[in-house]
């Protein structure tokens, strides 16, 4: 699979969504989630021809480098964090089981940079159970994982936040899904549909 | 809402423009406007840099200059900047005995200058700002947010590298002024980030905000506007309850707007506030009072109390010369 449409595609997404990112955050944060995705994915879209041309594991070192300079906020370390980490886990050809493992990796390297753990509404509720559903393997793989992630963003809502700026509401983040966990389950979902069509 | 601009997309870059062209007797620009810097840096001195989201002008490149910061690496609008932007700040303002970053306790600005100080080759420490009591509740370690009582700590700091302390003294007496000094907000309207271009939140006419933070972002709990009178004492209670004041301490008061509140209002607010510590018997020895914090446009206030000793009132005393603060020089 080339990586030139998984990458337009998993970034075009967060900009396609860019007003309901937003007001996900008006509610529960400062509003500029949206807007910090949209940049970090307009920055990768812009590099996109050197980035395609690269192994798996060096594009997604390279984005995750991306994020980091470009994105600032909370989303630049933490998406840029995990990108790195993933790229420096895989092989450049990478099945799965492969992503499973790495995916562990970039959990644990999310939980010592933002100091959360899963369950306190952060992007961490999505990425955990897919990698469960990776790690578990077997049929019709793609569309789980899609649906895992879409299922574990709503279930967000439900959670009170303890970490980032949302923590600050207590209670009054009650009944709104976090933006982060949206944003990564839009990623998610437009790679595994990328993949299907594939 | 309506602002002066011509493109979103450009604000922050033409007002970051105008600001280095109006201060240009005091700072310059970094390229790509990644930082501001004082022109001119003192060897030998440790490089303070501070930096944060946009919108709270003038925080922090307004108190770049003489006596207070080397450097200010604004990020976008409420968003924290990237550790590019501090790694080349520390180049750039470097004196060759260390760096020390002030943060305000936000986790996007915690984990960029986390990331720049870790990447930093130079000996480099972090003082925390965490001066904000709305947000008590300590099972959130994500803790306290850094808000005004940032300013004192850059004042005291400033003027501290300026005398020539070491990186290892400065970092001890900015937790020293951090735990001294406690700060409270209330909001009467939202801001509206330009390019999200429609509030941040939804407040009624006869609605106030307490405890919010500077980003607009909700505070303890919305109620009825109450008068300034009893917003004073409800700030002023819980900053004095916070710092565990007793009677004779002597303190600084800063009365900061939010963007949205005139001087005739903030100054009624003084005069509010310095009834509550009087009654305590807490003697205001320093007063600022002025929009130094700011939320964008949002109207509303702050108060912040920080308990000085000698050596603080002497630091804050000394001169400094910046676009925002200046005395003394």
């Amino acid at each position: 699979m080339p990586l030139k449409p998984l990458i337009h595609n998993a970034t075009q997404t967060l900009v396609d969504h860019l007003d309901e990112l937003t007001a996900l955050d008006q509610a529960i944060g400062d509003g500029d989630h949206g807007l910090n995705m949209k940049r970090g994915a307009q920055a990768i879209q812009a590099k996109l021809p050197e980035l395609s041309g690269l192994p798996l594991n060096e594009a997604l070192k390279a984005m995750g480098k991306i994020c980091v300079a470009m994105i600032g906020g909370s989303s630049g370390p933490v998406f840029g964090t995990l990108l790195i980490t993933l790229g420096k886990e895989l092989p450049s050809q990478a099945t799965a089981a492969d992503l499973a493992v790495a995916l562990r990796q970039g959990i644990e390297a999310l939980t010592r940079l933002g100091k959360a753990e899963v369950g306190q509404k952060t992007l961490l509720d999505v990425l955990d159970p897919v990698q469960k559903v990776l790690a578990q393997g077997g049929p019709d793989l793609l569309a789980r994982v899609r649906q895992c992630a879409f299922d574990s963003a709503l279930a967000t809502a439900d959670m009170d936040a303890t970490r980032g700026r949302s923590s600050f509401l207590g209670d009054r983040a009650k009944g709104h899904v976090d933006p982060g966990s949206r944003s990564m389950a839009l990623i998610i979902g437009a790679l595994c549909d990328t993949l299907a069509q594939a | 809402m309506k602002n002066l601009m011509n493109n979103v997309e450009t604000v922050l870059q033409e007002s970051l423009d105008g600001f280095a062209a109006a201060h240009s007797n005091i700072v310059t620009l970094g390229a790509e406007r990644e930082f501001v810097r004082r022109k001119t840096c003192k060897p030998g001195k440790v490089a303070l840099i501070s930096g944060g989201g946009a919108g709270h002008e003038p925080l922090h490149a307004g108190f770049v200059g003489h006596g207070m910061l080397d450097a200010a690496c604004p990020g976008q609008i409420f968003t924290s900047p990237t550790p590019n932007q501090m790694l080349n700040a520390a180049q750039a303002v470097d004196g060759g005995v260390g760096v020390l970053f002030i943060v305000k306790n936000y986790s996007g600005d915690m984990m960029n200058f986390q990331m720049a100080s870790d990447m930093l080759d130079q000996e480099n420490a972090i003082v925390i700002v965490n001066d904000d009591v709305a947000v008590e509740d300590s099972t959130y370690t994500t803790g306290r947010r850094g808000v005004a009582g940032t300013l004192i700590i850059e004042k005291i700091l400033g003027a501290a590298a300026e005398r020539g302390d070491s990186l290892e003294q400065l970092q001890a007496l900015g937790n020293a002024v951090n735990k001294a000094t406690a700060s409270m907000g209330v909001a009467l309207t939202s801001c509206t980030v330009p390019a999200a271009g429609k509030p941040t939140f939804q407040i009624g006419m006869h609605e106030m905000e307490v405890g919010v933070g500077i980003h607009g972002e909700p505070g303890r709990r919305r109620v009825p506007l109450a008068s300034a009178d009893d917003i004073a004492e409800e700030l002023t209670s819980a900053v004095l309850k916070d710092l565990a004041l007793t009677a004779g301490q002597e303190v600084i008061l800063l009365v900061n707007g939010f963007g949205g509140t005139p001087m005739l209002e903030l100054y009624l607010m003084v005069n509010a506030a310095r009834g509550v510590l009087e009654r305590h018997g807490v003697k205001v020895v320093r007063y600022l009072t002025g929009s130094y914090v700011t939320s964008l446009e949002m109207a509303g206030c702050s108060i912040t109390v920080t308990a000085a000793n000698s050596e603080f009132l002497e630091l804050w005393d000394a001169p400094v010369h910046t676009a925002a603060l200046r005395w003394g020089m």
